[in-house]
């Protein structure tokens, strides 16, 4: 397929390679200033992620994970420390870093793709329009919204929507995918079958990913390796799971394979403790 | 055509017409007469109760025009202003036919003959001074919405501006337009000298007035719209790093349209309702000064008059208001959160 080609063409290339350290998180600290005086959220921070790993944060409510990863993408200042893009310290937001958020927070007025088609826009201004749009409905079309491009966002239901969230970050192509529980206002269902759609993305694209969850087996099931959160004040990273599953992995076969206890036993026991 | 009929009454916020529309249509007759009953049923009742309580007590009062009239006598003096308006109209029609008859005789002996056309100089009738006020309004809240749409989005994106705009807002907000009217009419005089007739001095001193009245809602609502535009939304815009432009107009102005139109339609409101006092004191040909005008004849019909007057300024004042709520559902991408 012709778009295939152009998104290769237009991906940033990073200067990193598969399984060398992308990003690199260093004693990082941040402090919230409170009417009662500084709240010290989260303090020698240390965190090494690799290329095209997928990442998955636990922690208590209140720890600082989305702290965390809003400092990633830029959209919340650092404290202390710092964070290494590809060996570029973080100073700003921009579309090298996808961001889906727990609530879609799509633009309620436009249409699907037309949400999808104000990134492209920004990240790929050489094209033509009919190639932008072409990486927009090859995107939706993988989310499987191929058959609603043109509905406005709002008429979508929320599972729906956090599917045009996820494309619209991958249509970015960025160099790391931030997610902030993306499934956590989701039904059961919902939710299973969005993990499905969002793995089969991530295994075609290789971007490196890092998501918050509140679910376990949600962080098992996706990721590479599991972060655990201390809590809060001064949170930082407390213990890391390793999930050497196979890849592509799916639902049945990682339900049944024999470690899958052990690892959700030492999860469970991390966050009892 | 039945369902497009449910649609408009639906969308303008007058939704017990529906039931009537169903029933016209044949649709089960028990459920839409019980929920005409609800809906037209309780409020025509307490109608007939005000019309009754009203014409008991009118009698009562004795002024120095006569016993204060009743919703009969109201009545009869809306059908005599409607009976004067057609009568002048008439009257006008007849004219410019006699006008037309002698043009042409001239014309007929003699081609080369210049021909007057002159315009009908009859008293505006109440018709026109409906529409005389409805285009002063329309005016002010245009001038409103010029002033007070760039300056609310300003104050919306910028902290320095709202802070610097606050005081003023605090401070001009309450003002009445009666207060306005003499500072306008004479800066008004001083600098709109031209009088070639475009528009008359008396309409644009009521029509600035009322837009100094209304401007604040519109200036608060859009202001408060832009500066709290869901903060996912901005964070998306950062990321995606779009020029400062293309975020005003692609994400804060659409987020805030349903705000935006909140505040207009509390603009019209109050335009419409600071508009009487204007006139009245300008001496613009429309409802303020019929009002005015009435007061000051002090005949046995005044006062009679003046309450057609009341009932009109309301029930316009009621039509204005439901376009406004239509326009604002169709802007809204949220059709719930308007409040009809
Ligand atoms: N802007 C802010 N100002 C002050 N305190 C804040 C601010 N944002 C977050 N906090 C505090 O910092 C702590 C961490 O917040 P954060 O949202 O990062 O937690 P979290 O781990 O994402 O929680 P959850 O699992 O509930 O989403 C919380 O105690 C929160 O109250
Ligand atoms: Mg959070």
């Amino acid at each position: 397929m012709e778009n295939i080609a152009i998104n290769e063409e237009i991906s940033i290339n990073s200067e990193s390679k598969p399984g060398e350290v992308m990003l690199d998180i260093q004693s990082l600290k941040k402090v919230y200033p409170t009417p009662k005086g500084d709240y010290v959220v989260l303090e020698n921070l240390d965190l090494q992620v690799k290329k095209e790993e997928f990442i998955s944060i636990i922690g208590h409510s209140g720890c600082g994970k989305s702290t965390l990863l809003t400092m990633i993408a830029g959209l919340n200042p650092i404290s202390g420390g710092q964070i290494l893009l590809d060996e570029k310290p973080i100073t700003s937001p921009g579309p090298d870093r996808g961001v889906v958020f727990q609530s879609p927070s799509l633009f309620p007025w436009m249409t699907a793709l037309e949400n999808v088609l104000l990134g492209v826009e920004q990240v790929f201004p050489q094209g033509t329009k009919e190639q932008r749009i072409d990486i927009c409905k090859y995107y939706l079309d993988k989310v499987g919204l191929g058959d609603s491009f043109h509905k406005k966002a709002s008429d979508l239901s929320q599972g729906m929507q956090q599917r045009v969230g996820i494309a619209r970050a991958f249509a970015l192509k960025p160099k790391i995918l931030l997610l902030d529980e993306p499934f956590g206002m989701l039904d059961s269902l919902t939710r299973a079958e969005l993990q499905d759609v969002l793995l089969e993305v991530w295994n075609q694209e290789n971007i490196t990913a890092i998501m918050i969850t509140h679910d376990v087996d949600e962080s098992i099931f996706l990721a590479d390796r599991v972060i655990m959160m201390t809590s809060g004040p001064y949170a930082k990273v407390g213990d890391i799971l390793s999930i050497p599953l196979e890849r592509p992995r799916d639902r049945r076969s990682v339900l049944e394979h024999p470690d899958y206890y052990s690892y959700r036993e030492y999860l469970i026991n991390f966050l009892e403790h | 055509m039945k369902t497009i009929a449910i649609k408009v009454l639906t969308f303008t916020g007058m939704r017990w017409g529906v039931p009537f529309i169903k029933l016209f249509s044949g649709e089960e007759a028990k459920t839409q007469l019980k929920e005409i009953g609800q809906t037209v049923g309780i409020p025509l009742a307490a109608i007939v109760t005000f019309l009754f309580l009203w014409s008991v007590t009118a009698s009562q009062i004795e002024t120095s025009l006569g016993a204060v009239p009743g919703p009969i006598q109201v009545a009869e003096q809306a059908k005599s202003l409607w009976i004067e308006h057609v009568e002048e109209r008439a009257k006008a029609d007849a004219f410019y036919e006699r006008q037309e008859i002698r043009n042409a005789a001239k014309l007929a002996k003699n081609p080369a003959a210049t021909v007057k056309i002159i315009d009908y100089t009859g008293k505006p009738t109440y018709w026109d001074q409906i529409i005389t006020s409805l285009k002063t309004v329309f005016m002010g809240f245009v001038i409103a919405s010029l002033i007070a749409l760039p300056i609310g989005v300003l104050c919306g994106l910028s902290k320095n501006a709202m802070q610097a705009m606050s005081p003023i807002i605090q401070v001009f907000k309450p003002v009445s337009p009666l207060a306005w009217l003499p500072i306008v009419t004479m800066i008004v005089s001083a600098v709109y000298v031209t009088n070639d007739g475009f528009f008359e001095k008396s309409f644009i001193i009521s029509a600035i007035t009322v837009s100094l009245c209304s401007l604040w809602a519109t200036l608060i609502n859009t202001s408060l719209g832009v500066s709290s535009v869901n903060k996912d939304y901005i964070n998306v815009a950062r990321v995606l790093q779009l020029s400062p432009m293309k975020k005003t107009f692609k994400i804060v102005l659409p987020a805030t349209l349903p705000l935006i139109f909140t505040g207009l339609r509390i603009s019209l409101g109050v335009g419409w309702m600071v508009l009487i006092a204007a006139e009245m004191l300008a001496q613009n040909p429309g409802l303020g000064k019929f009002v005015w005008d009435e007061f000051q004849n002090g005949s046995s019909n005044s006062l009679a008059r003046i309450m057609v007057a009341v009932f009109t300024v309301g029930i316009i004042g009621f039509f204005l208001d439901r376009i406004m709520v239509a326009l604002q559902k169709a802007v809204s991408f949220d059709k719930g959160a308007v409040v009809a």
